[in-house]
C-alpha cells in the first residue's frame, strides 16, 4: 500500500526516529556489556533486556501502522536495482526488529534464567530449557546483531546519499522536521 | 534548493560527509565492543584464565567443575522479613536445588586435592521469585577485585616459581585467605563445611530502608578435621560417596545467617571479614534431602549467577557479583555449546 502523501505520516516518522535511537543504543549496549566485567554490567544487561522488549512492542505497532498508512512512492527515476534494495532492506529491518528481541527472550528462556526487566517486571519463559536451542539462539542473536549494524550503516549512507547527492526528497520523506525540499 | 534528480552530483563534500559518518559510527561501535582496547578485562579473558594448562574440560563449568546435585527445602523462620522484602524470608518452606562442588576447573580432580569447596543454591518461592547464590567454605576471598583475581589466576598458572611469591607480596590482602588455606583444617564431608556468600548485597526492607548484608550457611553437623593426606587416601570421589550416603541416612542441615554491616564497614572488599560483633540474624534452615549425580541432576544446567536475586536484595558496590555474572554467563554459553562432550547417562535430562 502506498500513501498518497510525499512523506511518511507524523506517527511513522516519530516511530522511525524513536526506534532508530533505541536500536542503535541496543547494539552499543549489547557489545559493550558482553565485553566488560565492571559493575556496569548488571545495569547494562537489565537495560538491554528492557529496551529490547520495548523495541519488540514498538516494532509490532510500527508494522501495523505501516500496513495502515503505507509508504510514499520512491522517486520514479530511481534505478530499479536501488528501489529493490530499498524495499528489501526495509523488509529486513522489520524482520530484525522483531526477530532480535524474540531471539534474546528465547535465548534466556532456553537457559532457564529468570527474565527480570527494569522495575522488577518478570517475563515468562517462551521455551523450555535446552542446550541445543540456547546455543542456536545465542549464535543467531550474535550474528544477526552484527548484520543489523551493517545494514544500519548502509541505510544511513543511502539516506545521506539521497539527502546530499540525489536531493530527491527521499530523506525529507522521513525527516523528523519539516522538509525544505518536498518530494514531488 | 535546485531539484535535479536526473543529474546527481557526487561532490567531494558529500562523499566526505557520508564516509565520515559511516566510518565514525563503525569506529565507535568497535571501540564499545572493546576491539580497540586489548587491555580491557573481558569475560572471555577472565574465563580463559581459569583453564588448566591442558585447556578447559569441554562441556563442564569453567570453574568449580566437579560437583554433585541436591534438592531439599529452605525453612524460613520469618526473622529475615524485617530485613528484606524477598518472599524467601517470609516464614514458610520453599523448594531448593543446589550443587556441592570443588573449586577447580578439573572435573576429574581427586577430592583430597582441592581446598576450596563450594555450594550453588537456588531458592524459588511461590510468587515466582528466584534467588541464586554460589558460596565457598573459605571465610574470606583471596583478592579484593576481579582484576586482582585475573592476576592471581595468571600467577597461579605460571611456570615461573616466583610468580606466586611476587603476587602475594604485591597483594597483602591475600594473607587471610592464605592462612585459612594453609591451616590444614580439612573435613571429610561436604556436610561439615560452612558456605559463605562473601560478597555484600543490599537488603531492602518492607519500608524501603537499605542495609548492606552478607550471608553464610553454617552446618549443623560438627566438623571432624582430617589431614589432607588422610582424605586423599580415601579415594578420588570420597566426598561425593560420603554425602550421598549421609543424606540417604538423614537430611543434612545448615543455618542461614545474615550479617548486617555497620555504617562505614567495607562492602566492596570480600577479603575483609566484618567484625564479629555485627548484627547477625538466623533467618532459616537449609535442609538437603536428596543427592543426585550431576549427569542426572537438576543442578547441572543451572547457572548459579549471583546477580539472580529476588526483589528485596540487590547488588552493592562490591565489584564481584557483576564480574561473576559476566563470567558465569560466558562459562554457561561455552558449556551448553559443548554439551555433546559431557558424558551423559541414559537417564540424563535431554540437552
Ligand atoms: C532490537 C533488539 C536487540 C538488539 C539489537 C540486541 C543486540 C545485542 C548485541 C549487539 C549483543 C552482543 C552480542 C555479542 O557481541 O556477543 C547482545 C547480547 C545479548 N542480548 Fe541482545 N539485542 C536485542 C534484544 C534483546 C532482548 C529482548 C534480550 C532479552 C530479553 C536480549 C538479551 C541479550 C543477552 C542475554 C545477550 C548476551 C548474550 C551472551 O553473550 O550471553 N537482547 N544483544
Ligand atoms: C536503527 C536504525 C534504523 C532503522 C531500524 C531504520 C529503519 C527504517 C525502515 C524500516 C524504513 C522504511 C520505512 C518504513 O516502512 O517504516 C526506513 C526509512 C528511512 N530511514 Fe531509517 N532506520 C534507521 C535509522 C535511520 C537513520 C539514522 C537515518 C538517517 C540518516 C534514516 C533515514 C531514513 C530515511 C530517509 C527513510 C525513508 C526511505 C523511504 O522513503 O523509503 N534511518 N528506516
Ligand atoms: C571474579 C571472580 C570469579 C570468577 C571469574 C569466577 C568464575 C566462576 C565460573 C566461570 C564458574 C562456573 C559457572 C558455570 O558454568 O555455571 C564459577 C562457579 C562457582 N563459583 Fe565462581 N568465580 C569468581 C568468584 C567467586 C566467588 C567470590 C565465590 C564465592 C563466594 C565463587 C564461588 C563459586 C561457586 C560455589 C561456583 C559453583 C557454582 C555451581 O555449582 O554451579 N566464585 N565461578
Amino acid at each position: 500500500m502506498t500513501s498518497p502523501g510525499p512523506r511518511f505520516t507524523a506517527l511513522q516518522r516519530l516511530l522511525h526516529w524513536l526506534m532508530a535511537i533505541c536500536i542503535i543504543s541496543m547494539l552499543f549496549i549489547g557489545v559493550g556489556m558482553v565485553s566488560t566485567v565492571m559493575p556496569k554490567y548488571v545495569p547494562l544487561i537489565t537495560t538491554h533486556k528492557t529496551l529490547g522488549m520495548a523495541i519488540l512492542v514498538l516494532a509490532l505497532l510500527r508494522l501495523g501502522v505501516r500496513f495502515y498508512s503505507g509508504a510514499p512512492a520512491l522517486p520514479a527515476d530511481l534505478p530499479e536495482p536501488m528501489k529493490l534494495a530499498a524495499r528489501l532492506s526495509h523488509y529486513l529491518f522489520y524482520a530484525l526488529m522483531i526477530a532480535m528481541p524474540l531471539l534474546g527472550w528465547a535465548m534466556l528462556s532456553t537457559a532457564d534464567y529468570p527474565i527480570v526487566l527494569l522495575g522488577g517486571v518478570r517475563l515468562p519463559a517462551i521455551l523450555p530449557r535446552s542446550d541445543t536451542l540456547h546455543t542456536l539462539f545465542w549464535a543467531a542473536h550474535f550474528y544477526l546483531a552484527f548484520a543489523f549494524f551493517a545494514l544500519i550503516l548502509v541505510h544511513i549512507a543511502a539516506a545521506l546519499f539521497h539527502l546530499l547527492v540525489r536531493r530527491d526528497g527521499v530523506f525529507e520523506a522521513m525527516a523528523p522536521l519539516n522538509p525544505t525540499t518536498p518530494r514531488d | 534548493m535546485p531539484h535535479s534528480p536526473s543529474s546527481p552530483r557526487l561532490t567531494f563534500g558529500a562523499a566526505a560527509i557520508i564516509a565520515a559518518v559511516v566510518a565514525g559510527s563503525a569506529a565507535a561501535f568497535a571501540y564499545t565492543a572493546g576491539w580497540l582496547s586489548p587491555q580491557r578485562l573481558t569475560p572471555p579473558k577472565l574465563v580463559d584464565a581459569l583453564a588448566p594448562p591442558g585447556g578447559p574440560a569441554l562441556g563442564y563449568r569453567r570453574n568449580h567443575a566437579k560437583g554433585i546435585c541436591f534438592t531439599g527445602t529452605f525453612e524460613s523462620n520469618g526473622k529475615g522479613a524485617e530485613l528484606s522484602q524477598a518472599q524467601a524470608f517470609k516464614a514458610g518452606q520453599y523448594p531448593v536445588l543446589g550443587r556441592f562442588n570443588l573449586g577447580t576447573p578439573n572435573p576429574q580432580a581427586p577430592d583430597g586435592t582441592v581446598r576450596v569447596r563450594g555450594m550453588g543454591l537456588q531458592i524459588a518461592t511461590p510468587n515466582g521469585e528466584v534467588w541464586r547464590t554460589a558460596m565457598i567454605n573459605a571465610p574470606v576471598f583471596p583478592v579484593a577485585t576481579p582484576e586482582a583475581f585475573y592476576q592471581l589466576l595468571h600467577a597461579a598458572g605460571s611456570k615461573d616459581p616466583e610468580a606466586m611469591k611476587s603476587f602475594v607480596a604485591a597483594h597483602p590482602e591475600f594473607a587471610s585467605f592464605g592462612a585459612w588455606a594453609g591451616d590444614g583444617a580439612w573435613t571429610a564431608s561436604y556436610a561439615e563445611e560452612p558456605y559463605n556468600g562473601l560478597n555484600a548485597f543490599i537488603f531492602i526492607d518492607p519500608s524501603g530502608t537499605e542495609r548492606a548484608a552478607r550471608w553464610s550457611l553454617v552446618p549443623a553437623a560438627p566438623a571432624v578435621t582430617i589431614t589432607q593426606a588422610e582424605l586423599e587416601k580415601r579415594g578420588p570421589d570420597y566426598l561425593e560417596k560420603e554425602i550421598t550416603e549421609r543424606v540417604r541416612q538423614a537430611p543434612q542441615r545448615w543455618t542461614m545467617n545474615v550479617v548486617i554491616a555497620n555504617p562505614g564497614d567495607a562492602t566492596a572488599d570480600p577479603t575483609k571479614a566484618w567484625p564479629a560483633d555485627r548484627r547477625k540474624i538466623e533467618v532459616g534452615t537449609l535442609v538437603v534431602q536428596k543427592i543426585e549425580a550431576e549427569a542426572d541432576g537438576s543442578c547441572r544446567d543451572v547457572n548459579f549467577d549471583p546477580t539472580v536475586l529476588p526483589p528485596g536484595i540487590r547488588v552493592s558496590d562490591d565489584p564481584f557479583p557483576a564480574a561473576r555474572s559476566a563470567a558465569y554467563a560466558r562459562s554457561y554459553d561455552l558449556r551448553t555449546a559443548e554439551s555433546r562432550y559431557y558424558p551423559r547417562t541414559p537417564a540424563s535430562p535431554k540437552p
